[in-house]
């Protein structure tokens, strides 16, 4: 009786089954997986005009992006400014990430006052993020360069989005500002989940406060360092918003704030090239390779060190 | 002051080691806490004073803000917000932003919790397979297919319709919804639902009488979730969208950032706008929202 029953509590009517799965089903793989591999499959096409096709042109669209203008030019300062995003934002989240996370670790009373404070930005679109930093920013009338005059500090009040020179790092700047409450969460749930009888039978065998941090509290966060740094990671290859409510569709000042996806979104809509769709796919296709196969290989580094470390 | 302290530390004291607590009061008198509480609320005014001048500033006239830099509202106005609201649209792009957030929160997770139920619960063929391939979903980003999508839409003729970007958030907050779903399905005992079978129950009367009801907090933690990054996407309604009837508040503060670009008191006004409501959920739902961003950490 119990056998028979557990055997149809987990096999119902393949109907029911049906009933259950199939809108989920259908609104993803047609809304989503159909058009992504639209976009794969396009890449190796040549089109006249929206979506009327004039052939198949094997890599032809790759070899145009890789060695003709703008392509050439825009491609690899686009790469850059990315990687450099990416560089920027996992230094300052990591380091101040953890720092916080870490005292506020020590201060218990407080600590959600302050994780809610963190991450209140987090909140706010990018959107309005950068449009309110913009404004905070602006050179006649901002309150951060008044704020600096006030100090004392002239030489300090540039126009820091009109600047190709301050302009990414400004931006990078504002990124972490908005994303510091993510790791500030994550660390400090990690580091509550630390037993605290590691560090009390480490710090009678006389480790101090800064070799007990290196030898034990690193090596245990290692793996939510990993989380983090790939969601970085994700997040830096597809930024698109800040950059966007900054210098606009082509990264103004000159170009100092474009990136991949700004370059993917000119080459789909602003292009006005008849073969629009064939290129906007092949820097899809490339942009897709590289953040996949980034985040997949980075995962499965960090799976081979949590190995190692059970 | 310190007996509120004292008080306030009761609580979590209670759930540690009693070995860390002299070390915790001797700590807080040496200069080394004081100067770590220092750089604390340092670092928290970096996060919410940008904000808060935001506030102010959308409370002042543009003459105020152009002489005086200090965020601080003298005689408070709400002729920004009147501005923005009314003049501006503002009051369309929030009512659109608000359905279309509402509406793909419910259908993602109208199609997602019953596929969720039968991967986590059902053995049939195929089940691994289809679970990797929506699990496949959180890691592609399906932003690069926009074009593709946009043929997609003008096909189905909904280009320039709000059911273009509902149909997109929706598809896209599947895989997020099925993958905590499923977590929370599996944790179940088989024993309840073999009971309610034994008592004759049906498995559609099983599934929303007996298991949903159980895995309600996690949906709430998943329909939270998702609400955020659609109310603040901004690329697919800049794609999807064309007349302003239908602009929901981030396309609208592009135009309305062109359109007043002089007129600094009325923008941080849409700012603040368009912030509103999230601020609001993270009131409402901070507990939610902090356990569910650390989800899976520590435990």
């Amino acid at each position: 009786m119990t056998a028979k029953s557990t055997f149809d509590a987990k096999r119902p009517h393949p109907v029911v089954i049906a009933a259950f799965i199939i809108p989920a089903f259908v609104l993803f793989a047609v809304i989503l997986l159909y058009p992504m591999a639209a976009a794969l499959g396009f890449s190796l096409f040549e089109f006249k005009g929206g979506l009327n096709i004039v052939g198949f042109n094997w890599f032809q669209n790759f070899v145009v992006l890789f060695t003709q203008e703008p392509y050439v030019t825009q491609l690899p300062r686009a790469f850059a400014h990315n990687l450099a995003i990416l560089v920027g934002t996992l230094i300052l989240q990591n380091s101040i990430g953890l720092f916080l996370a870490v005292q506020l670790q020590r201060f218990g009373p407080l600590r959600r006052v302050f994780q809610v404070l963190y991450t209140t930005p987090y909140l706010v679109s990018p959107l309005v993020v950068g449009y309110l930093w913009t404004l905070l920013l602006s050179p006649t009338f901002g309150p951060v360069n008044a704020a600096l005059r006030a100090v004392g500090l002239d030489a300090l009040a540039l126009p820091w989005l009109g600047d190709p020179k301050t302009a990414l790092p400004v931006l990078i700047l504002v990124s972490v500002w908005q994303w510091i409450g993510f790791p500030v969460l994550l660390y400090g749930a990690a580091l509550a989940g630390q037993s605290p009888e590691i560090h009390e039978a480490a710090s009678i065998d006389g480790a101090s406060g800064w070799k007990r941090f290196v030898h034990i509290t690193l090596p245990l966060l290692t793996p939510v360092i990993g989380t983090v740094s790939i969601l970085t990671f994700i997040g830096a290859m597809e930024s698109f918003t800040l950059p966007y409510a900054f210098g606009g569709a082509t990264g103004s000042p000159a170009g100092a704030t474009d990136v991949l996806s700004l370059l993917f979104f000119r080459e789909s809509f602003h292009s006005g090239a008849s073969n629009a769709l064939g290129m906007s796919s092949a820097v899809a296709t490339v942009l897709f390779l590289f953040i996949l196969g980034g985040a997949v290989i980075a995962r499965r580094l960090l799976g081979r060190y949590e190995e190692n470390l059970t | 002051m310190t007996t509120m302290i004292e008080a306030s530390t009761l609580p979590e004291s209670r759930s540690l080691p009693t070995a860390r607590a002299p070390r915790r009061r001797r700590r807080r008198f040496s200069p080394e806490a004081v100067a770590i509480q220092l750089v604390l609320w340092v670092y928290a005014a970096i996060s919410i004073v940008p904000l808060l001048t935001m506030i102010g500033n959308s409370f002042r006239t543009h003459f105020e803000i152009a002489s005086d830099p200090w965020p601080i509202p003298t005689n408070p106005t709400v002729e920004n917000y009147v501005n923005a609201w009314v003049r501006a649209d503002f009051a369309t792009y929030a009512l659109n932003s608000v359905l279309i957030t509402v509406a793909s929160v419910l259908l993602s997770a109208v199609v997602s919790i019953p596929a969720a139920y039968a991967l986590a619960r059902w053995r049939f063929r195929g089940r691994g397979g289809l679970e990797s391939l929506f699990m496949s979903g959180l890691l592609i980003p399906f932003m690069l297919a926009i074009l593709p999508m946009f043929y997609l839409m003008d096909f189905l003729g909904l280009i320039d319709n709000p059911l273009s970007l509902i149909l997109i958030y929706a598809a896209n907050g599947i895989p997020f919804t099925i993958f905590i779903l499923t977590a929370f399905f599996r944790q179940l005992p088989g024993e309840l639902e073999e009971a309610a079978l034994i008592d004759g129950a049906s498995h559609l009367a099983v599934f929303w009488r007996v298991m949903l009801p159980l895995v309600r907090p996690a949906i709430a933690t998943v329909l939270i979730f998702r609400f955020v990054p659609i109310w603040n996407d901004f690329l697919m309604p800049l794609v999807m969208l064309r007349s302003r009837d239908n602009y929901t508040l981030g396309v609208g503060l592009t135009t309305f950032f062109g359109e007043y670009q002089t007129d600094w008191a009325s923008l941080f006004a849409g700012l603040v706008i368009a912030t509103v409501p999230l601020l609001v959920l993270f009131i409402i739902a901070t507990r939610q929202i902090i356990d569910g961003l650390t989800a899976g950490i520590g435990k």
